[in-house]
């Protein structure tokens, strides 16, 4: 076992499956030579070749296509869209041909395709390379799509979903390559889209998924100083959800909050809290509570910037708020 | 032309420089951040395209766009706001960097996603010829963005309707780390006007006159009704794709990437910078600014006190944007949120509740 930074775990991971599939290829803009610009394919195109890791031009829509079209014929492309925000260009093929070939073709056609892009907000890139987008496609039948937090995941989920046979998005975060965590490459890993307890509490059930959850646990641990224990959940996994896990936890706290990113409006925490009270109402002390995004395109200026997203404190207050606890200080 | 004119296409050409170090500058001092994409090197390209505009042009740019905004009248003090945040930036602090726009000045915006100007462009295009003005719109983009779809979507309305269009690919030959012939099948972009039937020219884009009289000949044309043009301008980046790339990926890169493999060359991984950097190219002779300056100064339009006089003025002017913009106050969220809600103004919108 060792620490590894997260862009580290999806490098090693992206080299596993590589080494152990030779039907196993990586293609997006300098992925090859340049080693990704998160660095998530370092030193790859030296060890596999151009044939299995291609540089491309900037041309998303055909070159996910392109993924598409190749995994009809049994390859297993890992295709990496520099950033969320330039998926929108590619958005026919996820979409029109990734999500629908297996199930219009009646099953003839296996989609055994993964797309790794990064999302979320970073620092100041302005409203268009700042956005998070993952409740679109999550609207989408036929697409699966994995959120690892911690490069322990990062690196099996990644594994996982390259050797799934649904066409899966591996959803990364561009604040999240430099974290670093434990990576036992050995261990037998969960499933690709099972939750996990981060923390366990009893007095309300934090779910969360993808940089907020470093953030819920670092309230989690305020709290606590508080005297209020808060569960923190990970989702993991955004399509499908691992409803079990949540129903289970927000059962036994009876309360429930929701972190995410991405903005308020019809987003995941949307989809987490009409779910949650079908299955939890008459066992609920609260009504479910989201901290998410502000429903704005992302200010360039640092602070407005910075107040577009959940901070600790607004967890906090949202935790207590829950809770009926007076506000304090902070 | 006439010595004021040369006169003006070097002011601007130092002008250039001298606010891209700047915030160069203010980058590594921390008080700009976010992606940051520089100019120098490329000056002529803005610098001759621009001069050729007129008042009644529009422009659309990429995120490498804050000498277009200068060079087409926003001042220094403006995009330099803009580029620290500030409310007093062109874009009220909301957009930064690489989304300068400035409705004034017919400024249609930087636009950061790879492809974007050809649709904009197109449709601006669209509304010139509607309404049957004399007017051109001048569409900037890199060699990378010739591979989206909408360069090909895109030309080919242009060319369908004779829109007022002149295409400007600033061809640097690289796309960040990937070099023009690694990206493009054919690397003589002009040539892929050609497969629309639209008028194109390759020039050397590091010669300001040259690319000035072609951009004026191709403007002349869009004007009077003849459809769009194209120009492919060669040119150079002496800095990185952006501060956030150390640009270290030029042959010894490739090197470097292959020796990766090598868990001996491994271990000497980090590469100092090899990128050719400014002085390297003046002392190979094309630096587009150092060319044009000693061409104003063998014809006998400038002389040494001259020179130093501009330069003098237009220290002035990128120190007191400078400063500027520092002294600025910031946006606040109340002034974000009434600019999304600006469109509302003339009807009523149910608002959403925060
Ligand atoms: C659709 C899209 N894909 C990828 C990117 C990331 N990206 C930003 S600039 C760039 C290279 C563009 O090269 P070029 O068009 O030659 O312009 P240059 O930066 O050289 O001026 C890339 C790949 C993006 N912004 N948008
Ligand atoms: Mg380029």
């Amino acid at each position: 076992m060792s620490e590894i930074l997260y862009w580290q775990a999806l490098n090693q991971a992206l080299d596993a499956e590589l080494a152990a599939d030779d039907a196993v290829f990586t293609l997006g803009e300098d992925v090859g030579l340049y080693g990704g610009t998160y660095r998530v394919s370092e030193g790859l195109m030296a060890k596999y070749g151009e044939w299995r890791v291609r540089d491309t031009p900037i041309s998303e829509n055909s070159f996910t296509g392109l993924g598409v079209g190749a995994a009809m014929l049994g390859l297993r492309p890992v295709v990496e869209i520099m950033t969320i925000n330039f998926a929108l260009f590619a958005m026919d093929s996820l979409v029109n041909m990734a999500a629908k070939i297996p199930f219009m073709s009646g099953g003839q056609f296996p989609m055994p395709l993964t797309i790794r892009m990064p999302g979320g907000v970073a620092r100041q890139l302005g409203a268009q390379h700042s956005q998070r987008l993952e409740s679109m496609f999550m609207n989408v039948p036929g697409l699966r799509i994995a959120v690892p937090s911690t490069p322990q995941d990062a690196y099996w989920q990644l594994r996982q979903a390259i050797r799934s046979d649904d066409p899966v998005i591996v959803l990364e975060h561009e604040l999240l390559y430099f974290s670093k965590g434990e990576v036992d490459t050995h261990a037998s890993a969960p499933p690709l889209h099972q939750a996990l307890i981060r923390r366990p509490g009893r007095d309300l059930t934090c779910i969360s998924y993808s940089r907020m959850v470093p953030l819920a646990l670092e309230a989690a641990q305020a709290l606590h100083a508080e005297g209020v224990e808060m569960e923190v959940i990970d989702l993991r996994s955004l399509s499908p959800i691992d409803w079990a896990t949540c129903v289970e936890s927000v059962l036994r706290t009876h309360r429930c909050l929701i972190v995410e990113e991405d903005c308020r409006f019809a987003g995941v925490g949307a989809e987490l809290a009409a779910e949650l009270q079908e299955r939890c109402f008459y066992q609920l002390d609260a009504p479910i509570q989201r901290v998410a995004g502000l429903d704005l395109p992302t200010p360039f200026n640092a602070k407005l910037e910075a107040a577009s997203i959940p901070r600790q404190e607004d967890i906090l207050k949202a935790a207590r708020a829950l809770l009926n606890l007076p506000q304090g200080e902070s | 032309m006439d010595r004021s004119q040369m006169q003006g296409l070097l002011r601007d050409m130092l002008r250039a420089r001298a606010f891209e170090e700047a915030a160069a500058q203010g980058y590594a001092e921390g008080k700009i951040a976010g992606f940051l994409h520089l100019y120098p090197g490329e000056e002529a390209v803005a610098v001759g395209v621009l001069h050729a505009a007129e008042p009644g042009d529009y422009v659309v740019s990429t995120y490498r766009e804050h000498v277009h905004a200068l060079v087409r009248g926003i001042p220094a003090r403006q995009i330099m706001a803009e580029l620290y945040g500030k409310k007093t930036g062109i874009s009220g602090g909301m957009g930064g960097s690489m989304h300068l726009f400035d409705r004034e000045r017919r400024f249609l915006g930087g636009y950061a996603i790879v492809g974007e100007t050809f649709p904009i462009a197109l449709g601006a295009g669209y509304a010139v010829a509607y309404r049957r003005l004399p007017e051109a719109v001048i569409c900037f983009f890199g060699d990378g963005a010739v591979n989206q779809g909408t360069f090909h979507e895109s030309l080919n309305m242009a060319a369908l309707w004779k829109l007022p269009i002149l295409f400007v690919c600033e061809n640097n030959h690289y796309q960040i780390g990937t070099e023009i012939h690694r990206h493009s099948a054919i690397v003589d972009v002009y040539k892929r006007a050609c497969a629309y039937g639209i008028p194109a020219e390759q020039v050397d884009g590091m010669e300001v006159l040259a690319v000035h009289a072609a951009a004026q000949r191709a403007l002349e044309r869009v004007r009077s009704g003849d459809g769009p043009q194209f120009l492919e301008l060669t040119t150079y980046r002496f800095r990185g794709h952006s501060m956030a790339d150390p640009g270290s990926y030029r042959p010894e890169a490739e090197v470097k990437a292959y020796e990766a493999a090598d868990p001996i060359a491994a271990a000497l991984h980090e590469f100092q910078l090899r990128y050719p950097g400014a002085a390297d190219l003046a002392a190979a002779g094309n630096d587009c600014l150092q060319r044009f300056t000693d061409h104003c100064c063998q014809e006998g339009h400038l002389d040494e006190t001259a020179l130093a006089r501009l330069q003098a003025e237009v220290q002035a002017e990128i120190e007191d944007a400078r400063r500027f913009a520092e002294e600025s106050p910031e946006p606040s969220m109340e002034e974000a949120r009434a600019i999304l809600a600006r469109n509302h103004r003339l009807e009523t919108v149910v608002e959403a509740q925060a």
